[in-house]
């Protein structure tokens, strides 16, 4: 559908585009991979080029690394489960007819548009509080002890901040799935006389499972990546120091740029081990 | 002005060849229609005329000087698409006048050609609708209007009338003869239908993947068919085409006899059958007789009240100066 | 067409429904309400809940603080200019992939939005260093482009999908209408596809308004917009949960507006397309 004329001026338009993101991609990333084969700690004046895989090693090695995937792995895993069964529950749930449907929508889409330093902020104080938040007096009303959750618990105080972020958008997307399946198709399984349960296992969640595929590989790339939530309420003490936060730790609070920069390379490498599975899905969905 | 010429104009779509080199002229004020089945190259070959493919290799001319690198908007041609390609954002008087308002005409005589391409075509009272508002008819005007106040040198049709229902496409086919007629611009039509094709056309190309099989007038293509496949795409419906002894007893491989030349005979027809399905129209009766000399039914057109029955014999004989011969390339035989 | 719903079976849902949603709003809805509280009624024991004395005194409290109106305009400069950026840059290169797609177009849409997954520590002290040496940290040139940056794959993304909604034979039309390039972008294709323009726009200044990983290291007040502004209530010159509230209604209240108007083009911007 084109010809010669235009097919230049479209390499000239997408151009601009391209090389931007190619040198936000590039110049930074090589930055960081040099520096992670450095000793580079700008506090010390220490500047060495090459040591090779020292940084690697190190971080690799440290008990913090170790200890961070950890949290990372069951950070971003319990988020997971609870935004995914959740949000097949809530969309299943909106999809049934009622009153008022479309504000119910957006009584429950409304946290993700929260700014996350503002949930994390709210929650910390207004519900975590040991003294004066919500949840305290609902201990104290039930006859129970105030509980202070960020120090007790403080992992899954986060989990708790940011599964309610996420829930929204994974309910808002797998009801988009649910809506496009064909009530017919519903219809005739039910003619065929399948009860409920049966219906959902055999017909609504083969159906759901690409959208519940595609959730749970954009939410991992993004919650790989929080950041907000624990600055604000823990600053990655008491075990929520994710792998995110960690590289953040060496890199701008103790100056260790060669081994923050391991880190980051490593943070990259995981990432795009999710990234390629969630462009297949993309890559097929383009040809059709 | 408009003739066009093609010269070994060829086109590839990677590797694959669409349009292998091919000559054609159409002369100036010609309605020249292609026609030709599905996936054979129409468009593809409308769409080189406009400009919006490059040709791989070969030259067009329009009016004699050299198109072949022309961008489509320089080459004064006008274009009809089958979806209409209306501006859904703008009146139809915007979507008319767009093209004007693009060659930067002044307004005055801008106003002065939509007055009077909307009078033609019977939009006046549209003229502040949107596209979204039209019936398909009428979108088809609009879209013929946007042709016409250019006042191009050729119009360029590609299916237009594929999307209306039938009494509509028969109007349609109607209002654009007579545009032809009033403009005397030449216009490139084309259509699968080939009843359209003989309707409309000066000059009917017909295509077979992507080669020129016959140019020539419709009845020209009626009367003598260069090969088979012209044949039996031309008319309507099909002619039947035979092979075997009776085609050897006319010096043949092959012969073609059109529906409308046997004649239904009492007794010792050349072909004896069953009648099979018949279809009654009227004014005429087409019937599909199984005849041992052909595998497919042999079609025949009877006049409008026949009292033959499904199952009854009926006995065929060939106007002998209406039998078509072709060789075993499927050529004409003089 | 389904069959008919006895109201009892819909008045559960509803009642069911109701009850979740608002649970999920309940952290929102207690943040409206605590912010016209007196600070002495925030922290009542126990909470109050409607029947309390109104007052905005927190609002104007912290519209007089002297960084909210700067913060607030830093965050409005950044969304905006970012997203207008992007925009910039977006369109002529989704144009060009929906319009005239090549052989590799679909490996460019898809390397461009792989870059969006590159995760922000990875590239975070070069980032420092270049602002550094071009002497731009803490300013808001700075976060516009890099927000820019990061948003730009989802910008391309939305303005692709929209694009190919757009027949290519409108465009070919106006090509043989005598359209040069520019009066096809001018005149024919953006008025089309500004509907899908407008929902690109909104979903990524709802995402460059809440970013909160640049937007809190790379500034320190000059530049810093809500998100940073926001964090600060955490710092040692005081809790004040009434006046907390204010700020933080203040700072979502536009955004959860947007929001609201573009869910359908969210699901559309993040899953890019991988969910319809
Ligand atoms: N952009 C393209 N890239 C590759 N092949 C193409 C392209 N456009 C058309 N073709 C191929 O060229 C051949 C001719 O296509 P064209 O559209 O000209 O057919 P047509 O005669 O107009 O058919 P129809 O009656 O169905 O419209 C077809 O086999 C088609 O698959
Ligand atoms: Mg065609």
């Amino acid at each position: 559908m084109a010809t010669e004329h235009s097919r230049s001026s479209a390499r000239l338009m997408i151009a601009p585009a391209v090389f931007v993101l190619l040198v936000w991609m590039l110049v930074p990333l090589i930055m960081t991979l040099y520096f992670s084969f450095a000793d580079y700690r700008p506090l010390r004046a220490t500047f060495e080029t090459w040591i090779g895989f020292d940084n690697y090693a190190s971080f690799l090695t440290s008990s913090s690394f170790l200890s961070s995937i950890g949290t990372t792995l069951w950070m971003v895993g319990s988020i997971l489960l609870i935004t995914i069964l959740g949000g097949v529950l809530l969309a299943l749930l909106l999809d049934r007819p009622m009153f008022g449907q479309g504000i119910v929508r957006i009584l429950v889409i409304a946290p993700f548009f929260v700014m996350p330093t503002v949930s994390a902020l709210v929650w910390k104080n207004m519900f975590f509080n040991v003294d004066n938040g919500l949840f305290s007096y609902l201990f104290k009303f039930f006859g129970a002890q105030p509980f202070d959750f960020l120090s007790q618990l403080p992992l899954f105080s986060i989990v708790i901040i940011v599964a309610w972020q996420w829930l929204p958008f994974a309910t808002l997307i797998l009801l988009t799935a649910v809506q496009s399946l064909s009530s017919e198709q519903l219809e005739a399984a039910e003619m065929d006389g399948a009860p409920a349960l049966s219906r959902f296992w055999h017909i609504i969640l083969p159906h759901l499972s690409r959208a519940i595929t595609v959730v749970i590989l954009i939410q991992t790339i993004f919650l790989l990546s929080i950041f907000a939530e624990i600055f604000v309420t823990t600053n990655g003490a008491f075990g929520t120091r994710t792998l995110t936060y960690l590289v953040y730790q060496r890199v701008l609070e103790s100056q260790n740029i060669g081994l923050g920069s391991a880190g980051g390379i490593i943070a990259v490498i995981l990432a795009n081990i999710v990234a390629i599975f969630l462009m297949r899905i993309v890559g097929k969905n383009l040809d059709n | 002005m408009g003739r066009i010429t093609l010269d070994k104009v060829q086109k590839k779509f990677g590797e694959v060849e669409v349009i292998p080199p091919l000559d054609l002229t159409i002369e100036d004020g010609e309605f020249v229609v292609f026609v030709g089945p599905s996936g054979c190259g129409k468009s593809t070959l409308l769409r080189l005329i406009a400009g919006l493919e490059d040709v791989t290799s070969g030259e067009i001319r329009i009016d004699g000087s050299p198109a072949t690198n022309l961008p489509p908007a320089k080459r004064g041609l006008a274009m009809v698409f089958q979806s209409y390609a209306l501006y859904p954002h703008m009146s139809v008087r915007k979507n008319i006048a767009f093209p004007m308002k693009m060659a930067g005409m002044d307004q005055a005589e801008q106003e002065r050609r939509i007055a009077k391409a909307a009078e033609a075509l019977n939009l006046t009272d549209y003229l502040d609708r949107r596209p979204g508002q039209l019936s398909g008819g009428q979108r088809q005007r609009v879209a013929i209007g946007r042709a016409i106040v250019r006042e191009p040198a050729a119009f360029l049709f590609d299916e237009p009338l594929s999307n209306l229902d039938a009494a509509l496409r028969v109007g349609m086919r109607m209002e654009i003869s007579e545009l032809h007629a009033k403009l005397q611009t030449t216009m490139v039509y084309v259509t699968h239908d080939q009843v359209e094709a003989m309707t409309m056309a000066d000059k009917i190309v017909v295509l077979r993947a992507g080669h020129i099989e016959q140019v020539g007038s419709p009845l020209e293509l009626y009367h003598s068919p260069r090969n088979t496949f012209v044949a039996s795409f031309i008319g309507s419906p099909k002619m039947n085409l035979l092979t075997g002894d009776i085609a050897r007893s006319h010096d043949a491989t092959t012969i073609g006899i059109r529906p409308e030349h046997l004649d239904v005979v009492e007794s010792e027809g050349t072909f004896v059958g069953r009648v099979g399905v018949s279809e009654h129209l009227g004014s005429d009766t087409f019937f599909h007789v199984h005849i041992p000399q052909m595998e497919e039914p042999m079609t025949v057109r009877a006049g409008g009240e026949v009292g033959l029955r499904h199952g009854d014999t009926i006995h065929l004989h060939p106007q002998a100066d209406k039998i078509h011969r072709f060789d075993d390339r499927g050529l004409r035989v003089a | 067409m389904a069959r008919a719903i006895t109201t009892q079976k819909k008045i559960m849902w509803t009642v069911l429904s109701w009850g979740i949603g608002l649970l999920i709003f309940f952290p929102i809805m207690w943040t409206f309400l605590t912010s016209f509280k007196t600070e002495a009624a925030a922290i009542s024991d126990p909470p109050v809940w409607f029947f309390f004395d109104w007052t905005l005194e927190n609002y104007s409290a912290v519209l007089e603080r002297s960084n909210y109106p700067l913060a607030l305009m830093n965050s409005i400069v950044i969304a905006l200019g970012s997203t207008l950026l992007g925009i910039i840059i977006a369109v002529p290169a989704a144009w060009a992939m929906a319009f005239v797609p090549g052989k590799r177009t679909k490996d460019v849409l898809l390397w461009m939005l792989s870059t969006k997954m590159l995760p922000a520590v990875g590239v975070l002290y070069p980032l420092v260093l270049i602002a550094k040496y071009f002497g731009v940290m803490d300013s808001r040139i700075l976060l516009v482009v890099i927000l820019m940056l990061i948003n730009l794959p989802i910008i391309v993304w939305m303005l692709y999908t929209y694009f190919r909604e757009i027949p290519g034979e409108i465009l070919e039309a106006a090509r043989m209408d005598g359209a040069n390039l520019k009066n096809e972008i001018i005149y024919v294709l953006t008025p089309m596809a500004l509907p899908g323009i407008a929902s690109t726009i909104l979903l990524n200044i709802i995402l460059a308004w809440n970013e909160a990983f640049w937007t809190i290291i790379l500034t320190t007040v000059n530049a810093a917009p809500l998100t940073k502004f926001i964090a600060s209530f955490s710092a040692p010159e005081g809790l004040f949960y009434a006046k907390l509230s204010a700020a933080s209604i203040m700072a979502i209240a536009p955004i959860l507006i947007m929001g609201w108007f573009s869910q359908k083009q969210l699901v559309r911007g993040l899953t890019f397309g991988a969910v319809k």
